[in-house]
């Protein structure tokens, strides 16, 4: 469903992204990880066009993204996106975050938006929260409505930027239990993450990056026996040691 | 204390001293309203990625905001009619210069407000589909003018209180009514007090409005 072909990226004379190749198949959950700078959440903002890339090609269900003709709202609308920073809008409610873009992009009426925005919050556990503002509810609850938002626009794959990382430990396990349970219902995923426990449990495979470029795409079992690459060896001895 | 005092004098110039500030306030009114509508564009083409652009109404800001106000009014009220070739009422000129200067200002409180909104705002936004012109309209302005209104109004309290400059082309706003009745009968201190508690008023009573705006749209 997703088709990462050649993706380079430079920054002026600095390439982020090498010669990135990767596919994520249509149900499929791909955990993306690597030392911080290697290049991860430029590559999974490269999916919905959120940034540019330089070379390559990526296609998300046939469409190309990096083709000018593409209505990039459009297709942005059918991915869903989850930021390390939550970023919900502050100043509106957190049913007023999930009603927003159905009603804007999508065209839905106030009450069918409203009446998907309270399933959703029931179904994260929020359903006393729609009329309280962001600046309200912690992190791990603004990252849940977050998610809330995402999936009211009914995405046929979900992106993920390090979504628990500005988390505090305890509100870390709420958040990764909301994704374990979409990972589960079948959703399609890329999920730029730290968490091993979380991949162990849901990632079908593992992408490691190091340096712009992809150095290891295993199975999660694979990945976690052996990793091929010393990088990976390396990075994953020193983020299981605690 | 007063003893001596005659405020009676401000009932009979009544209707003198209420001319002259309905000319403050249509100054103020219109100065501010022109002002913020070209103080947006401005802000916009600051912001624009054309670099040519943007560089030439920095240069207008900085050079503006560098001025005296009144060497702006001065300009305004001997330039205009040479430019268009034909006189122009104080009311005008003074109106254009107004609206200019405070243009200058207001642009760079609604780029500040509009720079204050976080860049991920806009990223979140465009990520669930919205267009740019919707996550402008829907995400980022409204925060950006919850950001910026305390100062702006304070901004339009400077601008009523400047409005008294006027008085150097002949206009006679509501200080320069009220220094004429002071000289004209010889009651500067009933006159010059009452100014103040107007001016006092309407100030306390706007910073009071700010101060509600605040908690009630605190981001």
């Amino acid at each position: 469903m997703i088709e990462l072909t050649h993706v380079s990226k430079w920054y002026g004379p600095v390439q982020v992204l090498d010669d990135c190749s990767m596919s994520i198949a249509k149900g499929e959950v791909v955990v993306i990880c690597g030392p911080s700078g290697s290049g991860k959440s430029t590559l999974i903002k490269c999916i919905n066009g959120l940034e540019p890339f330089s070379k390559g090609t990526i296609t998300v269900d046939g469409i190309s993204v990096g083709d000018r003709a593409t209505n990039l709202p459009k297709l942005r609308s059918r991915i869903g996106m989850v930021f390390q920073s939550f970023e919900l809008f502050p100043h509106m409610t957190a049913g007023e975050n999930i009603v927003l873009a159905q009603q804007k992009v999508l065209g839905r009426n106030r009450e069918a938006a409203a009446v998907k925005a309270t399933e959703l919050l029931a179904r994260m556990g929020l359903a006393e929260h729609a009329t309280k503002y962001p600046a309200q509810l912690s992190g791990g609850q603004q990252q849940r409505v977050a998610i809330a938002r995402a999936l009211a626009m009914d995405p046929i794959a979900m992106l993920f930027d390090e979504p628990t990382s500005a988390l505090d430990p305890e509100m870390i396990t709420e958040v990764l239990d909301v994704m374990v349970k979409l990972a589960e219902d079948g959703m399609t995923m890329a999920v730029v993450t730290h968490e091993m426990g979380f991949a162990r449990k849901v990632a079908d495979r593992v992408v490691f990056m190091d340096q712009g470029s992809i150095v290891e795409d295993a199975d999660k079992e694979a990945f976690f026996g052996t990793p091929r690459s010393q990088r990976a060896q390396l990075f994953l001895s020193k983020i299981l040691q605690h | 204390m007063f003893a001596g005092f005659d405020f009676g004098i401000l009932w009979l110039n009544a209707p003198f001293l209420w001319n002259g500030m309905l000319l403050t306030l249509q100054l103020t009114v219109l100065a501010v309203g022109g002002g913020l509508l070209l103080g947006i564009v401005l802000a916009i083409a600051r912001l624009s990625s054309i670099k040519s652009l943007a560089w030439l109404v920095e240069a207008y800001v900085n050079f503006l905001r560098s001025m005296p106000l009144i060497l702006v009014i001065f300009w305004f009220y001997t330039l205009v009619p040479k430019l268009i070739g034909r006189p122009v009422s104080g009311f005008y000129s003074v109106l254009i210069a107004f609206v200019m200067f405070e243009a200058a200002y207001y642009s760079e409180i609604i780029r500040a407000g509009i720079s204050s909104v976080r860049r991920n705002q806009i990223a979140a936004a465009m990520a669930l589909g919205l267009t740019n012109l919707q996550s402008m309209r829907y995400v980022v302005l409204p925060q950006a003018v919850r950001n910026m209104i305390p100062v702006l109004l304070t901004q339009s309290i400077i601008m009523l209180q400047d409005t008294s400059l006027v008085y150097v082309v002949g206009l006679r706003d509501f200080l320069t009514s009220a220094d004429i009745v002071a000289s004209r009968d010889n009651r500067p201190t009933e006159l010059y007090l009452f100014v103040a508690i107007v001016f006092l008023v309407i100030c306390f009573s706007a910073s009071r409005l700010v101060n509600r705006l605040r908690r009630r749209y605190a981001l």
